[in-house]
Formats: structure tokens, C-alpha cells, sequence
């Protein structure tokens, strides 16, 4: 005999571990791929301010930014933004706003989901104050009107002139349920 | 007498246990196990099969009339994953579990307990995804890919499809290591890999795909679970997850698993083309490097399969251009069966006619494949009736007409008995017509813009889909004649099959008896390059 049949399925076995942790090794992978190999920037997180202050507003460019606004269907909300686009000078502090409606009869949590389209140029786009970084929460028939400011890095290839930005909304189901056990405790007290 | 069971793992009569526990639910022997994996691939075939035709009985016309668009949904995707892991992947174990050993000289399998648990682990997956069907909210509806958020949307029997899918997926690892550890383990002395059968080699090959890939689909299946029942949010946008990140996660499975689905096929081809042609394979070297690089491409390609959810430039140029490399290797084979038919002195049996037309309706599959690999057509052809007839000519007139080839093959070695050849001919003629008619509209209906997965068309697309209904139900019917013909062949038939069966036939499963005994080759036989078909080292 060659080799052992045991010997064989265990080193088989360990095949099968090791493609089953990269099955979830994938996730990170990916967000790597993306960042670093393909330059699509995913995190929503807010652009580093210092590194913003140095950019020099370039004024012989403007871009025109648009903006895109969703909502997904499990959220009663309605969700605007004030303006459907602008033009901007790259590296010129910006600020644009959006207005939310909660239509339902309950206080809900909300996220919002950006994207920045061409996805090559989303490393350009720094946002310094948006209503994405954190959850919203509004109560029943409430409205908000959000800012968003942003400056666009100068260093964006002189190729794009159109960058769109599109935010959609979705219900945060879990805050939202933890909400309603915060306040249901709340409302029996303020009847009582 | 049933509980005279005899216990002869060890001595060399033919005697089997008896009694119906015995011989079938707690068999370690290899040829029980091929044919019970052969017989539930069967009625896996006939079950999605019926799907398939209350499918193109809702697209015989027009409009809505037999069925509610939940239904036809759940008829597409249970149809798709009951074709898939309950009857071609299956088939091809049982053919691996029947042959393998045979071909290279084994006893048995090499692990034979965990063989028998590979097996009855399957109907148990499938009693569960089928009763997904009648649950309340109703079965799966998200198409067999499952792409979140759509799979999550449904009822709760999600759950009950992804455990499904998790036996499944243990019972086809358990079955390639298995078979991986045979094929290493077990050979005969002298058979050397390179001297081994071209089905064999295919089969060796295969398993190594399925260890590789079938735990990633475990790990997308879990993912999807955790997503919909534990708050977590791989592909949940909402929670800062990706649902583009699921289709990368499934194809890095999903690719792999199509050639998962023929290269065994592939092996079988070879077998018979180079038997029915009375030539040795041309190029036998050639081929098995062919089915390794196939292997390995297979797992750098599969975004094509996502080419329109807005990944950059490079990255569809880099996929485009992948997935065209294969058709390098594929080709090889191709060019080789051609060869191979080239000058041989051909006759036309029924194993050798399903061969051909595997050779030529595969090709054109390939062909289709070719064209959607392209990116600027794939934006017009994704998710239309072209990818539909794609898919179809490359599974139904490649995988499962090979396995029906196979069937053919070595049924005469199985049973004993000869099938019927009149029958067997009148089966493939009507299948060969049955299916073009089925399948080829459905490319002008791509083309012209139908979408897959759904239930009324516009009334533009209505001959096409008329036409491809009538093949549809020729050919479910023509299935028919298939199980006749094995029926008779196994119990009515009188004309005993000799141990080689096929005049020019070679190898090593060729020197047993006709039926094989029970156990074969308990000493390991002495082999002689003469009697195998690739023994010639120098073509
Ligand atoms: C020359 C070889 C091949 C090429 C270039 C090729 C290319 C492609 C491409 C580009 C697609 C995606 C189409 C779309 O969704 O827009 C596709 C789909 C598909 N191919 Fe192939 N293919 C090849 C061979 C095969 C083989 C051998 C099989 C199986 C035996 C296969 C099975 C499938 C299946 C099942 C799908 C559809 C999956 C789904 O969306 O449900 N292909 N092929
Ligand atoms: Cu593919």
C-alpha cells in the first residue's frame, strides 16, 4: 500500500476546513480587494479633517455632483434631497441638505447606506458631516432636514466631471425594537 | 431465510446479504452503493422533471393559466436544485462508485462505511427540500442561486433548504474523499496514474473540485442563515454588509461546481468514443492535462456570472478574458474526441450515439458560453432565455446525455444482460430531436430580450415558447423509454452480455464476469499493459 486510506481522508478533511474558512474569509477579502486593489472606497466613515484642511480649492474646475436618493421598501419614510445636483469647485467645502419624513405612526431608526458613482472615484470624495454616519431615529410623522458637507479631493482625475452620490435608507430593525421596549415601559408610566 | 444473513466480506463467493436491510441500507459493497445512488438520481430526474414540465406548461402560451407566480417560482428553483445535486451530481457517484474500482483493479471503495452514510444521507436532504413545497409560505422562491435580499424575503422553510443544501453538500465531500483515497490508495500494482482510465482521471480530478468548493457554498448557505435569524449582516445593506459579496461567494462555488458537473462527463465520453472507434484515445496525455487545466481555471473565472453588477473595467476585462482561456483546453478535448472518431473503424451502438451528440450539442454550448463571456453582449444576454439555453445545452445535452451514454455502456456489465438495441436507438432519436426543439428557440427568445425566471411573457416571444414546450413534453416523454429500456434490460432481457461486452472494448472492468460478482478483484489482479486502454505509454 502506498499510502494509508485514513491518512489520505484526513489530509482530505483538512481540505475541506480550510476552503470552508475561506468561504468566510471571503468577507474580508473582499473589502480588501476592493479598498486597496480596485479603489473603491466602501467605508462610509467620515474623511479625515486635517488631511481635507490641506486641499487647495482648484478654481479653474468645477464638477457637478448629483445626488440620488432611495428608500427600501420595509421603511415608511420619505427621503429627499433639496437639491438634485451642484457644481463645485474640487477642493471647495460644500454643504448640501436632504429631507427625511417618518409617514408611519411609530418612532423608527433609520440608516443610510452611501455610494459614490463612478465607483473610481470614490476615494475623491470625502465627506466631513453626513447624516450616514450615524442612526437616525425619528419619531411618528416627524421630519429632519440633514446636512451633508463634502469637498471634493482636487487630485480627481481630470476625466471625471460628473461624480453622483446616492444615498439609501433602511429600516434599522433592531434599533428600532429596542426602541419600542426603551419607551413602551415609558408610555405606561406617562399614562398612569 | 431472511434472517440467514450471510456474512462474507472476506471470502470470494458471490454471496450477497440477504435480505432487503441488509443488502441495501446497510451495504459497504461499492456496486450496491453505485446503484442505489444510480436509482435515486433516477427519481431526482423524474421529480424535477415533473417540475419542468408544469414550468413549460405555464409557458405554452401567454398569460397566466395553470399556476400562481409563487408556484411557478418555486417550480424553478426547486426544478434547479433537484436536477443539480439530486440527479446529475448523484449519477455521476453512482457511475464513479460503480466503475472506479472496477477500472482500476480495487475491492472495494476505500472507506466503505462512510460510502454507505454518503448515500442514505441523500434522500433524507431531499425529503426535506421537497417538503419545503408544503409548508405554509411556501418553498423557495429566489432561484436556486439564492441571491439575498430575494432568498431572505421568503417564508421560513429558507431554513429548511439551507440544511438541505448542508447534507447535501456533507454527502458529496464525503463521496469525493472517498474516492480521492481509492483512486490514491487503491490501485492495482502496475497502474500507474498515467496509465489509468480516462474516467478514472476525470473522477480524480472532480473530487478534488468538490472538496475544494463544495464548503464554500457551506459557508455562503451559513452566512445567508446567520443573516436571516441572528442579526448578523454579511450581505445585509442595511448593517453595513454587501449583497454583491454573496453572488462573488457563491460563484467562487458556483463555476467550479459546473465543471464539478462535467468532467466526469468528459471522462465518460472518452471512454466510449475510443470503444465504438476501435482506436486508443488520441492524445490520452493531452486529455488529462486538459481536465487539470479546466480545473484550474475553473476557480479563476466565476464573475462572469456577475458581469452586470457594476464591477470596474478591469475587472470584467480580466473575467472576460479568463473565461475565454478555457475554451483553449476545452477545445483540445473536443479536437481530440474528433481525432480520435478520425479514420476508425465506427459503429454505431446506442452508447456511441449519445457520445456524438454530446460532442457536437456540447460544443454548441460551448459556443453559446463564448458568446456570453463577452461583455458587452453579456449586458444584452444576462438573465434572459440565452443564458437558459446556455446552460441547458451544456447540462442536458452534455452531462445528462453522457450519463445516459454511460448507462448504456455498462449496463450490460451491471445486470448481465444486454439492453434492447432497437429500443435504445428509438430512445436517443427521439431524445437527440426532443431536446434541440426544446432548447434551440430558446436561444432566439434570449436574444430577442425574454427574461428567465418568470411566469407570462409578452405575446411577442408566444411561437418560440409554444415550439419549446412541445420539445419539452416530447422529451419528458421520451425519458419514458429510457426506464423501459433498462427495466427490460435488467429483468426481461434474454440475451446474456459477455465479460467484454463492446467487441474492441479495453480495460480492466472488461476481464470480470457479466453480471460483476459482488466482489471483484479481492486479490489485486496481475496486470498486463495489453489489456488496458492507455497501457502504451507512447500515445
Ligand atoms: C466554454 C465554456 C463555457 C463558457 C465560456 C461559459 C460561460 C458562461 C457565462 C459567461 C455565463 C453567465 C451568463 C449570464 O448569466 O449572463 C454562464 C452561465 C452558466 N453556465 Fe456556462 N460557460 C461554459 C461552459 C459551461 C459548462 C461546461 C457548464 C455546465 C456543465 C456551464 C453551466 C452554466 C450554468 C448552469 C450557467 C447559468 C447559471 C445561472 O445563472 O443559473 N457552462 N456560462
Ligand atoms: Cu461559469
Amino acid at each position: 500500500m502506498k499510502h494509508d486510506a485514513r491518512g489520505i481522508a484526513k489530509v482530505a478533511l483538512t481540505v475541506v476546513a480550510a476552503s470552508f474558512l475561506f468561504g468566510f474569509a471571503m468577507v474580508p477579502i473582499y473589502r480588501i480587494a476592493c479598498e486597496h486593489v480596485l479603489g473603491i472606497k466602501l467605508s462610509g466613515e467620515a474623511a479625515d479633517a486635517s488631511r481635507v484642511a490641506l486641499m487647495t480649492v482648484d478654481e479653474s474646475r468645477t464638477v457637478t455632483v448629483e445626488f440620488v436618493t432611495g428608500v427600501n421598501s420595509k421603511l415608511p419614510w420619505d427621503f429627499k434631497a433639496e437639491n438634485v445636483r451642484v457644481s463645485v469647485h474640487p477642493g471647495a467645502l460644500t454643504e448640501v441638505w436632504f429631507d427625511a419624513t417618518n409617514n408611519s405612526t411609530a418612532a423608527i431608526v433609520g440608516n443610510a447606506v452611501p455610494s459614490v458613482a463612478p465607483n473610481e472615484a470614490s476615494p475623491y470624495f470625502n465627506k466631513t458631516e453626513c447624516f450616514c454616519f450615524t442612526e437616525q431615529t425619528l419619531q411618528a410623522g416627524e421630519s429632519r432636514r440633514m446636512p451633508v458637507r463634502f469637498v471634493v479631493d482636487p487630485q480627481l482625475p481630470k476625466s471625471t466631471t460628473t461624480l453622483t452620490l446616492s444615498y439609501t435608507f433602511y429600516a434599522n430593525e433592531l434599533a428600532t425594537r429596542q426602541l419600542s421596549l426603551l419607551s413602551a415601559p415609558l408610555d405606561g408610566i406617562a399614562k398612569n | 431465510m431472511a434472517h440467514a444473513a450471510v456474512h462474507d466480506t472476506h471470502d470470494t463467493h458471490d454471496h450477497k446479504p440477504q435480505g432487503f436491510l441488509h443488502r441495501w441500507l446497510f451495504t459497504t459493497n461499492h456496486k450496491d452503493i453505485g446503484t442505489l445512488y444510480l436509482v435515486f438520481a433516477l427519481i431526482m430526474f423524474f421529480t424535477g422533471g415533473s417540475m419542468a414540465m408544469i414550468i413549460r406548461a405555464e409557458l405554452f402560451e401567454p398569460g397566466m393559466q395553470l399556476v400562481q407566480p409563487e408556484f411557478f417560482n418555486q417550480m424553478t428553483t426547486v426544478h434547479a436544485l433537484v436536477m443539480i445535486f439530486g440527479a446529475v451530481m448523484p449519477a455521476f457517484v453512482g457511475l464513479g462508485n460503480w466503475m472506479i474500482p472496477l477500472q482500476i483493479g480495487a475491492p472495494d471503495m476505500a472507506l466503505p462505511r462512510m460510502n454507505n452514510w454518503s448515500f442514505w444521507i441523500l434522500p433524507f436532504a431531499f425529503l426535506l427540500l421537497l417538503s419545503t413545497l408544503f409548508m405554509p409560505g411556501a418553498g423557495p422562491q429566489g432561484g436556486w442561486t439564492l441571491y439575498p435580499p430575494l432568498s431572505l424575503q421568503g417564508s421560513n422553510s429558507i431554513a429548511f433548504v439551507i440544511l438541505a443544501i448542508h447534507m447535501m453538500g456533507i454527502s458529496s465531500i464525503m463521496g469525493a474523499i472517498n474516492i480521492i483515497a481509492t483512486i490514491l490508495n487503491l490501485r492495482a500494482p502496475g497502474l500507474d496514474l498515467l496509465k489509468m482510465p480516462i474516467f478514472t482521471w476525470s473522477w480524480l480530478i472532480t473530487a478534488f473540485l468538490l472538496i475544494a468548493v463544495m464548503p464554500v457554498l457551506a459557508g455562503a448557505v451559513t452566512m445567508l442563515l446567520t443573516d436571516k435569524y441572528f442579526g448578523t449582516s454579511f450581505f445585509n445593506a442595511a448593517g453595513g454588509g454587501d449583497p454583491v459579496m454573496f453572488q462573488h461567494i457563491f460563484w467562487f462555488f458556483g463555476h467550479p461546481e459546473v465543471y464539478i458537473m462535467i468532467l466526469p462527463a468528459f471522462g465518460i465520453v472518452s471512454e466510449i468514443i475510443q470503444t465504438f472507434s476501435r482506436k486508443p484515445l488520441f492524445g490520452y496525455q493531452a486529455m488529462v492535462y486538459a481536465l487539470a487545466s479546466i480545473a484550474f481555471l475553473s476557480f479563476i473565472v466565476w464573475a462572469h456570472h456577475m458581469f452586470t453588477v457594476g464591477m470596474p473595467l478591469g475587472g470584467e476585462i480580466y473575467f472576460m478574458y479568463a473565461t475565454m482561456l478555457i475554451a483553449i483546453p476545452t477545445g483540445v478535448k473536443v479536437f481530440n474526441w474528433v481525432t480520435t472518431m478520425w479514420e476508425g473503424s465506427l459503429t454505431f451502438e446506442t452508447p456511441m450515439l449519445f457520445a456524438i451528440a454530446f460532442v457536437i450539442l456540447f460544443t454548441i454550448g460551448g459556443f453559446s458560453g463564448l458568446m456570453l463571456a463577452i461583455v458587452p453582449a453579456d449586458f444584452q444576454y444576462h438573465d434572459t432565455y440565452f443564458v437558459v439555453a446556455h446552460f441547458h445545452y451544456v447540462l442536458v445535452t452534455g452531462a445528462i446525455f453522457a450519463i445516459m451514454a454511460a448507462t448504456y455502456y455498462w449496463l450490460p456489465k451491471w445486470s448481465g444482460n444486454m439492453y434492447s438495441e432497437r429500443w435504445g436507438k428509438i430512445h436517443f432519436w427521439m431524445s437527440v430531436i426532443s431536446v434541440n426543439v426544446l432548447f434551440f428557440p430558446q436561444h432566439f427568445l434570449g436574444l430577442a430580450g425574454m427574461p428567465r425566471r418568470i411566469p407570462d411573457y409578452n405575446i411577442a416571444f408566444a411561437d418560440f415558447n409554444m415550439i419549446s414546450s412541445i420539445g419539452g413534453f416530447w422529451f419528458g416523454a421520451s425519458q419514458l423509454l429510457f426506464v423501459g429500456v433498462i427495466v427490460h434490460a435488467v429483468y426481461f432481457s434474454k440475451n446474456r452480455a459477455t465479460s467484454k461486452v463492446w467487441e474492441a472494448a479495453k480495460g480492466l472492468e472488461w476481464t470480470v464476469p457479466s453480471p460483476a460478482p459482488h466482489h471483484t478483484f479481492s486479490t489485486p489482479p496481475v496486470i498486463d499493459d495489453s489489456m488496458l486502454a492507455h497501457g502504451d505509454v507512447s500515445h
